[in-house]
């Protein structure tokens, strides 16, 4: 690549994740970059999830070092929920608050951690939800809406705090087959204005067209990993042979 | 029924008329007290209830004493029949004749039903804090929310919300166990009368030890629902956000 070093958003360095005897994570090293969007693929099992959630410091690394802007924030003195407001996070199975309206689901951020007015903070769940394209559900309940809906507007959640970074977990996965291109031409949006992403997904022709890197994951290190034309195009190891025509043939 | 040979001398017994114009108005006298105690047993019920069901499902490590202590707590006062615990507090306190510490049955009756139902309570709240999925808790931590925010706006509206209908079975029993409160006093004037007429003691030994059998089989049924509860939760991963 050449030319001057610009400080990665994050950075995971030697990263180790293990639950008792069982390795999810192996040592793995990866970077984002600003604006980069990079895919994770691997098969169900391979530590995406895991992986993801080490980032953001929901689960506690079993070694190694995680920064992000500079900044290392698997040191143990660091303020973890400080640290977890820098980053956007959507799951698989939305995890929207079903007690909450799409508005208050948005607006709980901006209030509680944000420290906004009521007004204010509505105000933003508003433009949030508009942007995503939800300004007619704003009073609605997440029981009351689509698979498609629920992931937008926990999308609208996600980017409520401003992330530095959008942490996607399989976030296409749940969804009726009808209600995928909806999030994923949301997702390429974000990208297109600029967002930092880093994804786990199934996706390999959203991977194709929207990833700047993709990683392959599998025994718990990053098995291979570039551009998504070399890395979906031309695969060298065997695994990753294997892994795409399952995926690509179903 | 009418025809049975006690038909008579029941329907006497228990549907007198006479008894009926009578005796309304002391017994609705009578339950006006029982309804004044409920009304404040049944706040302090719920309080006491929802804070030691919180510390007992908090995750952090610090506070794992002060866990055993809240189990230890429903243990014992959920083991114990309410009867017994009645007649231990409600005239043990009073018969140790503590200075400035008021001897009123009811008030340390009143206590001891508080006791007795906060441990029911506890265990109800408990399992609808536990019965929110643990992706809500990351949803609401990953949004930068702390643990107490956490529990407060995410995790107990749900889990209370589904544990209602429970909360009300135990409220509406609650009306009901506060008249148990009058046997304490009547026990209290008699045994009175006893021991000053008759040199008569009156030991509640009998009752430490019932109490104590009770006790004995409550508490390995309260850990194997721990267990229970454990399991699940180690399968669902609550253990993450300790």
């Amino acid at each position: 690549m050449g030319g001057a070093r610009v400080t990665p958003v994050l950075e995971l360095r030697g990263l180790h994740k293990h639950f008792g005897r069982y390795r999810v994570l192996n040592g793995i090293d990866l970077t984002v970059d600003e604006g980069k969007t990079v895919a994770l693929i691997g098969g169900s099992g391979s530590g995406k999830s895991t992986l993801l959630k080490c980032a953001n410091l929901l689960e506690q690394v079993t070694d190694g070092e995680i920064y992000f802007d500079g900044e290392e924030i698997t040191d143990p003195r660091v303020d973890t929920d400080a640290v977890r407001r820098k980053f956007g996070v959507v799951f698989q199975s939305y995890n929207l608050f079903p007690h909450m309206t799409a508005l208050r689901n948005v607006a709980l951020a901006p209030r509680v951690v944000g420290k906004r007015s009521r007004a204010e903070a509505e105000q933003r769940a508003r433009e949030l939800l508009a942007r995503v394209g939800l300004a007619d559900k704003a009073d609605s309940y997440p029981d009351r809406m689509s698979g498609g809906q629920q992931q937008r507007t926990a999308i609208a959640r996600a980017l409520a705090n401003e992330p530095r970074l959008l942490l996607l977990d399989e976030v296409t996965s749940a969804l009726d087959p009808e209600l995928v291109g909806e999030v994923l031409d949301l997702i390429g949006e974000l990208k297109a204005q600029g967002m930092t992403i880093l994804m786990a997904t199934h996706e390999m022709d959203f991977c194709r067209r929207a990833a700047d890197t993709v990683c392959f994951l599998d025994g718990g290190v990053v098995a291979e990993s570039g551009p998504p034309e070399q890395v979906l195009g031309s695969p060298s190891s065997p695994r990753l042979r294997q892994f795409l025509s399952r995926v690509t043939h179903h | 029924m009418t025809h049975a040979p006690g038909w008579n001398d029941a329907h006497h017994t228990y549907f007198s008329g006479h008894v009926f114009r009578t005796q309304t108005g002391t017994i609705f006298r009578g339950f006006l007290i029982d309804m004044k105690i409920f009304l404040i047993a049944e706040p302090c019920v719920l309080a006491i209830g929802l804070l030691i069901a919180v510390l007992r499902t908090s995750l952090s490590p610090v506070l794992a004493p002060v866990r055993i202590g809240c189990a230890l707590y429903v243990d014992i006062f959920r083991g114990c029949p309410t009867l017994i615990l009645l007649y231990l507090i409600g005239l043990g306190v009073p018969a140790l004749h503590l200075h400035h510490v008021t001897k009123s049955v009811e008030f340390w009756g009143t206590v001891a039903i508080v006791i007795s139902y906060s441990a029911y309570v506890t265990e109800v709240v408990r399992s609808g804090i536990q019965s929110v999925h643990p992706s809500q808790r990351a949803a609401a931590r990953s949004l930068g929310l702390s643990s107490q925010q956490t529990l407060r706006l995410v995790v107990l509206p749900q889990g209370v919300r589904s544990v209602v209908p429970a909360l009300l079975n135990d409220l509406v029993a609650l009306t009901k166990d506060v008249g148990l409160i009058s046997i304490v006093g009547a026990v209290a004037e008699s045994i009175e009368r006893a021991t000053a007429y008759e040199d008569y003691f009156f030991n509640f030994t009998p009752y430490v030890i019932a109490a104590i059998l009770f006790i004995l089989v409550a508490a390995p049924l309260g850990r194997l629902s721990d267990w229970y509860t454990l399991r699940t939760m180690r399968r669902q991963g609550w253990a993450a956000l300790a």
